[in-house]
């Protein structure tokens, strides 16, 4: 299986609990709290986000609490700008294709 | 390039660009193989159209071919077209046979002309994310040695 930054992002309630962390570290218990699913599916969830290490359990006297890892979320961000620039270079020479139709038309 | 959004939720990528040229001639470079081929692929690749039908239920069959020679094809199969204005299509990888492997994406291309300028918007829906990360993967591919060499750090942090 693998586990990585999109796996982690591609569940909508992975999604869901990562904008809820995001704000402040929360237990499990507080994370279902805001959800219809077991607090199974919910330790599911933060187990695979763990791995995907997108979020770091620290442990506080007897309760574990989930926090975000934001620099780990960085990498969508860098994968979406090489999308963005393979489309830049595309365009780039599009312009050029478009200024020779322009030439040979005039 | 501006605008240029992802939208995790409902698994779109959107962006738009204006070009310095009449509605016209954007819309021939991107419906006419010819010229599709001089800008489709980032230099040192290039676009090689094999098969190209632009109507409703036609399809594009073309090659990224690198500087090696090593040939990544892709179907693009046209769902709608509205002449000048709009046209869809479904996007997916394929074997040299031309058999697509699935998910593929849809993807929706608007034009608009105002004052001799022509601003081209393109959504691309991606059934998956993991899909969304394989055609990036691919754009890579066909990219510069830079990239390339981008796509194996970001590889390299991805699968420790």
């Amino acid at each position: 299986m693998r586990r990585d930054i999109f796996q982690a992002i591609a569940d909508p309630t992975r999604r869901a609990i990562i904008t809820l962390i995001a704000l402040q570290a929360m237990t499990p218990n507080a994370i279902a709290d805001h959800f219809n699913s077991t607090r199974q599916a919910v330790s599911k969830h933060l187990r695979i986000l763990t791995e995907c290490q997108l979020v770091k359990p620290q442990h506080q006297g007897r309760e574990i609490y989930y926090s975000l890892e934001v620099e780990k979320l960085k990498e969508v961000d860098q994968w979406v700008n090489q999308f963005r620039e393979l489309w830049e270079t595309r365009y780039h020479q599009l312009d050029n294709v478009l200024a020779t139709l322009k030439k040979q038309g005039q | 390039m501006n605008d240029f959004t992802v939208d995790k939720t409902a698994k779109t990528v959107t962006f738009s660009r204006e070009f310095d040229a009449e509605l016209s001639l954007v819309w021939d470079a991107y419906t006419k193989p010819e010229l599709l081929d001089q800008w489709w692929a980032p230099k040192p690749w290039i676009s090689k159209t094999k098969v190209m039908d632009f109507i409703v239920g036609g399809r594009r069959f073309y090659a990224m071919v690198s500087p090696e020679g090593d040939e990544h094809w892709s179907i693009q199969r046209y769902t709608s077209i509205s002449p000048k204005t709009n046209f869809t299509l479904w996007n997916a990888f394929a074997d040299k046979d031309e058999n697509p492997e699935l998910p593929g994406s849809e993807w929706d291309l608007s034009f608009s002309e105002h004052t001799g300028k022509t601003t081209v918007r393109i959504r691309i829906y991606n059934e998956s994310l993991v899909r969304m990360e394989k055609m990036l993967a691919m754009g890579f591919k066909e990219g510069t040695a830079m990239n390339l060499k981008n796509l194996e750090e970001l590889l390299a942090t991805l699968s420790k």
